[in-house]
């Protein structure tokens, strides 16, 4: 089954309650998928670097990493820890940070790059997961969530949403594809790397690729629409955009609702019912096999 | 009048009281309902019911003789399975809306998503607005009414719906083809309308039904089944 949200902000004013207004509605989607969840965050940009978001177990150093970094990759602008993940901004080119942090901390995992996103996911109900890492109190501009009931790969936290391959891209499906194997394979070639058999992270790696090759969100949505074959809802975010997209026979519930504030999207409408303003809010169902995408307050929807 | 409130009041609660044997009231308000799913399903009797606000799945499923109005949209499957009654939605219908009802009248003002009426058995369903594709898929009796527009594959392996569209038809589904509109479907369509209390003019319409070409409805496929 599975539940997916999303809240994208129009209104700067609302990027300080962003947490606040999220965690209810990943909660919402408990029933959809009560076996893992996980959230995007963008926020707190960091333009002179890179930004990582990494897991480690319960022994996990933070504070020897940071020293290690310093003294061997280049500067550290600040980090910081939040339950068993740590947020570090690095002053370094991202390639040069993933591959020492390969070679030198193999147990780390890295759950985001990017220069807003930070991503935090784990096994359990949405609601612990959503404590555990203190969504409430968040901060940004836009946020996508999951809730997960597992289907095509094991019940881990590699295997719960968002995916991210690709710098501050991440995505999150309702649904299941049948061609990922194939598709993971061939993008595999082109240089794409995965960190799991799941579905999904492959839809992420698809638009990863095609970004990478000069596609816009719009471009390489309307290329996921002919080339994942199975049942989607997408919901997917950039540094600056927010996407909706279902596969044409658009069997994965979706609805958005749009104010002067705020996009929103959730599987259902429970996950939207105690925002702020909903009652005057524009709601709709998002049609099957057409691209929905908000970038820097720009509403823009195109025909597949 | 009896009002739930179900920002307070359990969907349970409410569901368990409009299945009593003996209902003394029969006029019914339902507030807050914050796209719960399952509300007022299952109703066995000549109740009349609001619902102020957006529903959740399955709102009205298996209705008999109530009659339910949303003020609002209405997730996936309303009225599935209803026999008889009216079930009006004065916003937007998503996926399935009236799948496999029997009987009475669904009413959706605004427009339905995917799969409307998809094996419908004897129920009318009235639109003002437009259809999602794959419509009336398999309907096997009953009338389907259109005042907006159809999406793809209107009508596929229909059985005996008549369905009637005023707008354009995107496609039209396996051995779906449009019908001559003879008197006796003019006068059923303005029944129809009239009863959805819509003043279209039902020889603005065009008639589509089923062309009978496909295997299950030749004889000599009969010992296959």
């Amino acid at each position: 089954m599975c539940g997916i949200v999303g809240l994208y902000l129009k209104n700067q004013k609302l990027e300080s309650d962003l947490g606040a207004l999220f965690a209810p509605m990943l909660e919402a989607m408990t029933d959809r998928g009560p076996d893992s969840a996980g959230f995007a965050v963008y926020g707190d940009e960091y333009a002179s670097g890179i930004k990582l978001t990494l897991q480690g177990d319960a022994a996990m150093d933070w504070e020897a990493l940071a020293k290690r970094f310093e003294s061997t990759l280049g500067p550290v602008d600040g980090w910081f820890t939040n339950a068993d993940v740590g947020v570090f901004k690095l002053g370094v080119d991202e390639r040069f940070a993933l591959a020492w942090l390969a070679e030198n901390a193999p147990e780390v995992r890295v759950l985001s790059a990017g220069q807003s996103i930070e991503i935090l996911k784990g096994v359990g109900l949405p609601n612990d997961v959503a404590e555990r890492y203190g969504l409430a109190g968040m901060k940004g501009s836009h946020a996508i969530g999951h809730t997960r009931m597992a289907t095509e790969s094991a019940v881990t936290l590699e295997g719960s949403h968002p995916f991210s391959t690709g710098l501050d891209l991440c995505l999150v499906h309702n649904g299941s594809l049948s061609n990922h194997n194939w598709l993971r394979s061939k993008l595999k070639r082109a240089g794409i790397s995965f960190k799991t058999d799941n579905d999904s992270e492959v839809a992420a790696g698809y638009l990863t690729w095609r970004m990478a090759k000069g596609d816009s969100l719009t471009q390489a949505l309307k290329g996921a629409l002919n080339d994942l074959d199975g049942f989607f809802t997408f919901t997917v975010g950039t540094q600056d955009g927010f996407a909706v997209v279902r596969d044409p026979i658009a069997c994965k519930p979706a609805v958005i609702a749009e104010t002067d504030d705020y996009v929103v999207m959730a599987s259902e409408y429970r996950a939207l019912a105690k925002l702020p303003g909903i009652d005057k809010a524009r709601v709709w169902e998002p049609e099957p096999g057409k691209i929905y995408v908000w970038e820097r307050s720009v509403a823009n929807v195109e025909a597949a | 009048m009896t009002t739930y409130d179900l920002s307070t009041d359990s969907l349970r609660a409410l569901n368990q009281a409009l299945h009593e044997e003996e209902i003394s009231a029969r006029e019914w308000r339902i507030t807050h309902p914050d796209g719960a799913h399952n509300i007022a399903c299952g109703v066995n009797d000549a109740l009349c019911i609001d619902i102020d606000g957006h529903v959740g799945y399955y709102c009205a499923g298996m209705n008999q003789k109530a009659q339910i109005t949303i003020h609002g949209n209405a997730g996936v499957g309303v009225a599935e399975n209803m026999m008889s009654g009216c079930v009006r939605i004065k916003g937007d219908a998503s996926q399935s809306a009236g799948a496999t009802a029997h009987g009475g009248l669904l009413v959706i003002e605004g427009n339905a998503s995917a799969r409307c009426g998809i094996s419908m058995k004897g129920v009318d369903i009235v639109v003002k607005g437009n259809i999602g594709p794959m419509s009336a898929f398999m309907g096997q009796a009953g009338n389907l009414v259109v005042c907006g527009d159809a999406g793809e594959a209107l009508g596929d392996s229909l059985y005996e719906v008549h369905i009637y569209v005023k707008g354009e038809v995107a496609s039209l589904g396996a051995d779906c083809v449009q019908k001559e509109m003879r008197q006796e479907h003019v006068d059923e369509l303005a029944q129809l309308l009239s009863r959805a209390g819509l003043d279209d003019d039902p020889a603005s319409f065009k008639r589509y039904g089923s062309a009978r070409e496909l295997y299950n409805f030749k004889v000599d496929n009969a010992t296959a089944y």
